[in-house]
């Protein structure tokens, strides 16, 4: 009880527990836990340089600008293109401390989508949304019995998730057909 | 080589890509023999995280045959088998050399906030991923380590990140012998972090979560004690009921962006996307603990803020402990663990998946199909 000063007693002793459990309390002594201090210096990396070489910019890479310089080691998947790496390339202009910076980045990454489906549909390898998502495992993987008569909590909202997340789609494209509207209206 | 790539929320696909080159003295290109989908993998597969690209390779979790090394690696050799850790890191910056090698400096352009990580999005560094043939490992002789002779790939394959991600989020926690130890998720993270909290001489741990077949599993995996929050008006409060109102002495946040319990956060961090994650699993656990308790949060959120309940944490003199897992530091530790037979990490595999039906294994994990837990993918090639 927290209203007195004793704390509740396990239901189990320690050696009841270490003769139940497997390796129970081998890791009791602090001393014996890895990450315990959470700074050291004594730890051997393997690193045999004080800064490494540095990587071969093959195109202006963006980074953040809280970063001095480009970092010596980066990642070369997927380099920024189109609309979306145009959006990325501002969205670097700002801080990871501003909500700019990210919004504009999840923005891109809606736009790179499209791109993505519309790019797909002028090569030979064309979306095709039923083996990219994955949908016929429903069959193989039990979709009704793994979720029915199970108390999970996501089946109380997932017949309304679609809605949610088309919403502002179809929000934002009623409100460009309106305004295109009300100019035809106007100059006619 | 075939690679699993994005092609947006919801879709993935294999695609022929090229083999990775060396780009880096010293890197080293290596044929993955076996890799694993992560549940952090979900919130990229899903779009939450920011600078998530078409055409990424995803995957953290990977071990595999060396192929090729860079002209200034020492410590491996090409048909060395190793364990890549899913940090990238330099092991010579301010960070690495206090041995915080999940915050590595040098390795990630993008941000300064989080380190290098395979196959998660640019925020990450931009590094493809292991779900595939092959794979660029920068710092080959930092990150990797050879898979000792008596441990199985799948052992290997899971200490990349679940176990060690979960082992170390039990010692964020500062457990001490007898305390009461409550774990929200029963994931393969919540899972590792329910039964390393035995290692560090809890004397209970409990386990929260939705999913019946996962707590089944925290039960005979992790001996945990197991709670289903929808059976409860407020599973906060049962906290405090079983633990005779004191709470409990440490709370594990091991679910992250996509905690389900509670529609409003559900709506503006997983579909609406204007959270950085849902953090009702961290709330719950900022209000299950005691006074004066520990918070160690494992589950990954995205860089934007969330609606955290921090005056209750503030209020509470809470001390709230948080990292990405520096993994290679947990490893000799865990070897002798797994070695001891205190720790099975393939016990919780549920499915293995050849590479080329990735799109079904994403999908089956993301919706919780056919009681799934942890799926390995099987590149073609292995």
């Amino acid at each position: 009880m927290p209203y007195t000063a004793d704390k509740p007693k396990p239901k189990e002793t320690s050696e009841q527990l270490r003769a139940r459990i497997p390796g129970w309390g081998a890791d009791l002594d602090p001393k014996d836990r890895p990450s315990v201090p959470r700074e050291r210096t004594d730890l051997v990396t393997g690193a045999h340089w004080e800064f490494p070489e540095r990587q071969e910019e093959e195109w202006p890479r963006e980074r953040s600008v809280e970063h001095k310089f480009l970092t010596p080691v980066f990642g070369t998947s997927t380099p920024p293109a189109g609309l979306s790496g145009m959006m990325r390339k501002f969205a670097y202009r700002y801080s990871e401390g501003r909500a700019a910076h990210w919004l504009i980045l999840l923005a891109a990454d809606r736009v790179n989508a499209w791109e993505g489906h519309l790019g797909s549909f002028i090569s030979l390898h064309p979306d095709n949304p039923v083996t990219e998502t994955g949908i016929l495992s429903e069959f193989s993987g039990h979709g009704v019995r793994s979720r029915f008569g199970r108390k999970r909590a996501d089946l109380a909202h997932q017949w309304i998730d679609p809605a949610i997340v088309a919403g502002p789609w179809i929000l934002t494209g009623a409100g460009v057909y309106a305004i295109a509207r009300a100019l035809g209206r106007r100059r006619s | 080589m075939k690679a699993m790539v994005y092609r947006g929320p919801y879709k993935v696909r294999v695609e022929e890509k090229d083999i990775p080159k060396l780009e880096h003295p010293n890197d080293a290109i290596v044929r993955v023999s076996l890799a694993a989908i992560c549940g952090s993998d979900l919130h990229l597969y899903h779009g939450m995280m920011p600078d998530t690209r078409i055409g990424m390779t995803f995957g953290h979790e990977f071990v595999g045959v060396v192929h090729e090394v860079g002209s200034s690696v020492q410590n491996l050799k090409p048909g060395d088998r190793v364990m890549v850790p899913f940090n990238i890191f330099c092991g010579s910056c301010y960070f690495c050399s206090r041995g915080l090698y999940s915050n590595c400096h040098n390795v990630n352009p993008n941000a300064t906030a989080v380190g290098g990580i395979y196959g998660y999005s640019h925020t990450c560094g931009g590094y493809d991923g292991g779900q595939s043939e092959y794979v660029r490992v920068p710092f080959a002789d930092v990150g990797p380590s050879l898979i000792p002779d008596w441990m199985e790939e799948e052992d290997a394959v899971l200490l990349t990140d679940a176990v060690a991600t979960g082992y170390f989020g039990a010692q964020l926690g500062d457990i001490s012998e007898g305390d009461t130890v409550v774990v929200f998720g029963a994931g393969p993270v919540g899972l590792f972090a329910a039964k390393s909290s035995w290692l560090m001489g809890a004397g209970r741990v409990i386990v929260i979560d939705h999913l019946e077949y996962r707590l089944e599993k925290a039960r005979t995996f992790a001996h945990a004690e197991t709670y289903n929050f929808v059976e409860y008006d407020d599973i906060v409060v049962h906290m405090k009921k079983i633990t005779d109102y004191l709470g409990a002495d440490v709370a594990i946040d091991a679910v992250g962006a996509e905690a389900d319990g509670n529609l409003t956060q559900h709506v503006t961090s997983s579909l609406l996307k204007l959270q950085g994650g849902s953090p009702v699993a961290l709330n719950w656990a900022i209000d299950s603990v005691r006074k004066g308790g520990t918070v160690s949060v494992m589950g990954a959120y995205g860089p934007m803020f969330s609606a955290v309940k921090f005056g209750d944490a503030v209020n509470k003199g809470l001390t709230l402990r948080m990292n990405q897992c520096p993994v290679k530091r947990q490893w000799p530790r865990l070897f002798e663990h797994v070695r001891n037979g205190y720790l099975k990490p393939s016990d919780i595999v549920t499915h293995r998946i050849p590479l080329e039906h990735i799109a079904e294994g994403y999908h089956m994990f993301s919706a919780k199909l056919d009681d799934i837990i942890k799926p390995l993918i099987v590149p073609s090639a292995s």
